[in-house]
């Protein structure tokens, strides 16, 4: 009976989930710092920003990392509803009065709904750019090295310029999910350290802290994006 | 003080159960809410009406019979105490109080404030406990030295009462927090380090055959444990469960 090794227990479920709820964190990382090019004006950006994009979607080493990305929010995902159904089914009668702010945070009562939003504005996000870049049909960009690509820099500036009659709501859509990231965030990254039992008086308060940082610095500089793209063209 | 209280009455395991509303007055701020009920049940009595059934022993703290969940808190609003140690004081005079039974799938009521908490005696048979010969020679456990932190460390996850507030917090109805002090109080331990990887394997085992959830780290349990508790345990539990589990059998 206790041969069966890590699966499919209770905490093997959460061991995956701090495994790649962390992954996904080093893929904000990443994703922020391309992003950030687009902070960059003129013709110039417009090329540093599609070189980038052609190295992202051709360098063999970026493709095994996305596909790893791809798997890591499948499986966050689908690991997360199995645990959320679990954790259901372990109270069939509800309490009549509940007072779960006395005791614990918003955040970390609340990590499924953030996980919703959150898989939902990917779903939207990766709509809105990725399946332009992959099936799309946008403009075409001559890069200085002479290799024609698709624009999609002009893509993301239209996107959240005059050209998109709903950018607003775009605008307003990727705030709430930047917010909800944050606040999953806010939970979800010290947790992940305390699922794998990475625990001490020493360094518990800064895992914690660096966290909180992270929750709050990271989706706020994903934010300031549509917004600076909003109203540097309106 | 005068009270409205809206307690669970269940008459027996296959019941619905249901919500009521009773009125209480003549509390004495300084009685404790057992004895808060029992001046209700003795009322009932009078009344030919069949009194609340609810836990309670030592009515001192150190039990563990006591449950409860008032007011949406494991054992009230106070901090680091049990039900009896819960006192009229930490209320107001008109107040409505809502007393409920412990609630998850692995703790079914019996009747109205009574739960089974035999699940959490299942874990603890499943392995928490040391293998010792006892066969004429045995050994002093005085005699192997241990690290004061160490014992001091062991002997805070054994203060754990086994009441099951954890439980009764947890939005996930988890016991996490039960089964990773008792893993704990052992794996600290020399006497415990023989069985300490097939102890937490089957332990947690058999937490998840009992229907228990699973832990979301919202730190509810350590802030409802009449004993303190730390998630530290819960930590050292999932750090040995995962060296445990990776050696392989």
């Amino acid at each position: 009976m206790s041969n069966k090794g890590l699966f499919p227990t209770s905490l093997s479920k959460k061991y995956a989930m701090a495994a790649t709820g962390l992954f996904l964190c080093l893929f904000l990382v990443g994703h922020l710092l391309g992003n950030l090019q687009l902070f960059i004006p003129g013709a110039e950006g417009k090329e540093a920003f599609n070189a980038y994009a052609l190295f992202m979607t051709t360098f063999p080493l970026v493709k095994v990392l996305s596909y790893l990305t791809y798997f890591g929010i499948l499986l966050h995902a689908v690991d997360g509803i199995l645990l959320a159904r679990a954790n259901r089914a372990a109270r069939p009668v509800r309490y009549a009065k509940e007072n779960g702010a006395a005791n614990a945070g918003w955040s970390s009562r609340n990590m499924a709904l953030l996980g919703t939003i959150v898989l939902a504005f990917i779903a939207v996000h990766m709509q809105n750019f990725w399946y332009v870049m992959h099936f799309g049909e946008p403009g075409m960009y001559s890069l200085a090295s002479g290799e024609e690509v698709k624009d999609l820099h002009q893509v993301v500036m239209d996107f959240f310029g005059p050209a998109n009659s709903m950018a607003i709501a775009a605008v307003a859509f990727y705030l709430l999910a930047q917010a909800a990231i944050g606040f999953h965030l806010w939970h979800g990254f010290a947790s992940a350290f305390q699922s794998f039992g990475l625990r001490s008086a020493k360094y518990t308060p800064w895992i914690e802290r660096v966290g909180q940082a992270f929750s709050v610095l990271v989706p706020l500089a994903f934010a300031v994006i549509p917004v600076y793209l909003y109203i540097s063209q309106h | 003080m005068n009270l409205t209280l809206k307690i669970w009455r269940q008459n027996g395991p296959t019941d619905k159960g249901r919500m009521e509303t009773y009125p209480v007055s003549g509390i004495s701020e300084h009685m404790s809410f057992l004895e808060m009920m029992d001046v209700l049940n003795d009322q009932l009595v009078r009344d030919g009406k069949d009194p609340i059934a609810f836990d309670h022993d030592c009515r001192e703290g150190i039990c563990g019979m006591c449950s409860m969940f008032i007011n949406g808190e494991a054992h009230g609003p106070g901090r680091g105490v049990t039900t009896c140690q819960l006192h009229m004081r930490s209320f107001k005079d008109g107040d409505t109080i809502y007393i409920e039974p412990w609630r998850a799938k692995a703790f079914p009521v019996i009747k109205d404030l009574v739960v089974d908490r035999s699940a959490f005696d299942r874990v603890i048979q499943a392995g928490g406990y040391v293998s010792v010969n006892t066969s004429g020679n045995t050994i002093d456990a005085n005699a192997i030295p241990i690290p004061k932190p160490d014992a001091d460390e062991a002997f805070n996850a054994a203060t754990c009462i086994g009441c099951g507030a954890c439980v009764a917090t947890c939005k996930n109805a988890s016991a996490m927090l039960f089964v990773s002090a008792k893993v704990s109080q052992l794996a600290l331990l020399p006497q415990g380090q023989p069985e300490r990887d097939i102890r937490v394997k089957r332990m947690v085992e058999q937490m998840d055959k009992e229907g228990f959830g699973n832990c979301t780290n919202t730190g509810a349990c350590e802030v409802e444990c009449p004993k303190g508790i730390s998630l530290s345990n819960i930590a050292r539990m999932n750090r040995d469960f995962l060296s445990a589990s990776l050696k392989g059998e």
